[in-house]
């Protein structure tokens, strides 16, 4: 075990994981952690605690993690390189491991100019290759990128994200790959709307074995509406959303009822993609939607492991 | 080249306003060429701000005039006169040329009169665009000769990232993505393999964030013999 982390035993042990994602209050309330917390508890192995997602100003990431490791339930902290350099990317980690962080997704971080401090500077010291390698060398012997050697290093499994439809598209399996080799141990894919590009993504995974190299977890995303769906079609650079699936949200009686219909059939398909160790559920602003969709899906309760 | 971009009418002569005797100095080199401080717009600018002056009943007298290089003290010497003699200078140059009058006259008021850009190519007729910030450590003979450092909006070294789409950038949708470029170059070349390899974390200490930078060649430098030979020691 690199880690010891719930998300680790889970994957390690060849169960098909689950993990969802909580987005931070944008205040200083930890209150509505504390609140999804108690109603996510034993519906997913992890949950992911999101870094300023999209640049808005939220609460960190790191107490996040804290506050709903209080509840009992395990934290995946994402880590942008948008805005710290790597002094302060290496003893947030220091100190997300002594507070009990286990997992760590490496992020590069979305542009600050989508989100509420637009006038902001960047960082980008780092992207997200660099920093896994850079965690992976760290945890491995404690080295640091300047050659520094530290006694107790962080003990941390390492995710990474990745978009298969993201152009170009003949790159995005290499760019796994590059992944694989800085060091990641599961993959969170962006949110998958069409099965047949994520499944020839899929075959080029499995043809090169990268599967075997690391988990994938693959996303989903709940919607509310069919103007969700159009929203996340046009809207959304990398997001690729088939005109069928927009169609059928738009003719549905109750669209809401039909997002979580077609995320639970998204889910059963998924399940049957060779090389897909686990979903990654993205309920953003919908979280309540969560037990019901693991539920459905047939994948509750989640395993318990020594 | 360096391209700059002249700064509104307003806030020039919000700048100016308590000031008599202005004197407005342009520049023949990079400025002159994307458009913004030549002789041709130093020019414009004096008689904008004359009318300007006119319709809102103001007394200023403008004087305009151009030097070959702004960023070079030998250039700036002939024209000590005009600076000296006037309340405040605008410089119509780069940052580079407002900065070398306002070392070398450092009692004398210089205010800029453009916002200094970009190390920028030009694309077509009024079109610059930005391919180089100077980072002190060119790694472009590994990117197909496309520089991820001011071409990618994140500074990239491993890219393109998950926000790509139709090989734009997710920042600015007109603009293309750099690592779709480079990719694409790569290709052409016969040369994937440069971008299956980890780029692994840059050392920043050659970028302005090692400090202010200074390069010397003692090889060009003079000896105090030579500069003593010199008529412009400042």
């Amino acid at each position: 075990m690199k880690a010891g982390s719930n998300l680790e035993k889970v994957l390690e042990s060849g169960k098909f994981a689950v993990t969802a994602e909580i987005g931070p209050p944008q205040s200083a309330n930890p209150e509505p952690l504390t609140h999804h917390a108690k109603m996510l508890k034993g519906c997913a192995d992890a949950f992911n605690l999101t870094d300023n997602q999209t640049a808005v100003v939220r609460l960190s990431s790191i107490a996040s993690a804290v506050i709903i490791m209080r509840e009992g339930i395990e934290p995946v902290i994402q880590m942008t390189c948008r805005d710290r350099n790597r002094i302060a990317l290496l003893s947030d980690l220091f100190g997300a491991a002594a507070l009990g962080v286990r997992n760590v997704l490496c992020l590069t971080g979305d542009h600050q100019t989508f989100g509420n401090e637009k006038g902001c500077k960047n960082v980008f010291d780092f992207d997200s290759i660099v920093e896994l390698q850079v965690f992976d060398n760290l945890r491995r012997e404690g080295k640091q990128p300047g050659g520094e050697v530290i006694k107790d290093p962080p003990k941390v499994y390492l995710g990474c994200a990745e978009n298969p439809f993201a152009t170009p598209y003949e790159f995005r399996v290499s760019r796994l790959a590059k992944k694989i080799a800085a060091g990641t141990d599961f993959c969170q894919t962006q949110a998958i709307f069409d099965m047949d590009m994520f499944e020839k993504w899929m075959d080029e995974v499995r043809a090169r074995g990268l599967d075997q190299k690391m988990h994938i977890l693959a996303g989903v995303i709940p919607m509310k509406s069919a103007g969700a769906a159009r929203y996340m079609k046009n809207k959304v650079p990398g997001m690729i959303v088939p005109n069928h699936i927009v169609d059928r949200m738009k003719s549905a009686k109750d669209q809401k009822e039909e997002g979580i219909k077609l995320c639970v059939e998204q889910i059963e398909h998924l399940k049957t993609v060779k090389g897909v160790h686990g979903v990654h559920i993205m309920a953003v602003a919908w979280e309540e939607m969560v037990p019901r969709i693991v539920q459905e899906a047939g994948l509750f309760p989640r395993p318990t492991i020594d | 080249m360096i391209v700059a971009k002249r700064k509104p009418l307003g806030e020039i002569a919000e700048m100016l306003a308590s000031y008599k005797k202005v004197t407005v100095i342009g520049c023949r080199s990079c400025v002159a060429i994307c458009l913004a401080g030549g002789e041709k717009e130093v020019k414009m600018l004096v008689s904008a701000l004359k009318i300007r002056n006119r319709k809102e009943g103001k007394r200023q007298d403008f004087e305009g005039l151009v030097v070959e290089r702004q960023c070079e003290k030998e250039w700036v010497k002939e024209v000590e006169d005009k600076i000296l003699g006037s309340d405040i200078t605008l410089s119509m140059a780069c940052s580079l040329g407002a900065q070398t009058i306002g070392d070398m006259y450092p009692k004398h008021l210089t205010f800029p009169g453009l916002n200094t850009g970009i190390f920028g190519v030009p694309e077509e007729q009024g079109v610059w665009s930005e391919k180089c910030v100077g980072c002190g450590d060119c790694i472009i003979h590994t990117t197909g000769g496309i520089c991820p450092i001011s071409r990618c909006a994140k500074s990239m070294l491993n890219g393109p990232c998950g926000g790509s789409a139709d090989r734009k950038c997710e920042v600015n949708l007109e603009v293309e993505c750099a690592w779709a470029a480079i990719y694409d170059r790569l290709k052409l070349q016969n040369r994937l393999d440069l971008i299956e390899r980890i780029t692994p974390a840059k050392d920043w200490s050659t970028s302005h964030s090692g400090g202010r930078r200074v390069f010397v060649r003692e090889d060009a430098k003079l000896t105090q013999h030579q500069k003593k030979g010199k008529e412009v020691v400042l």
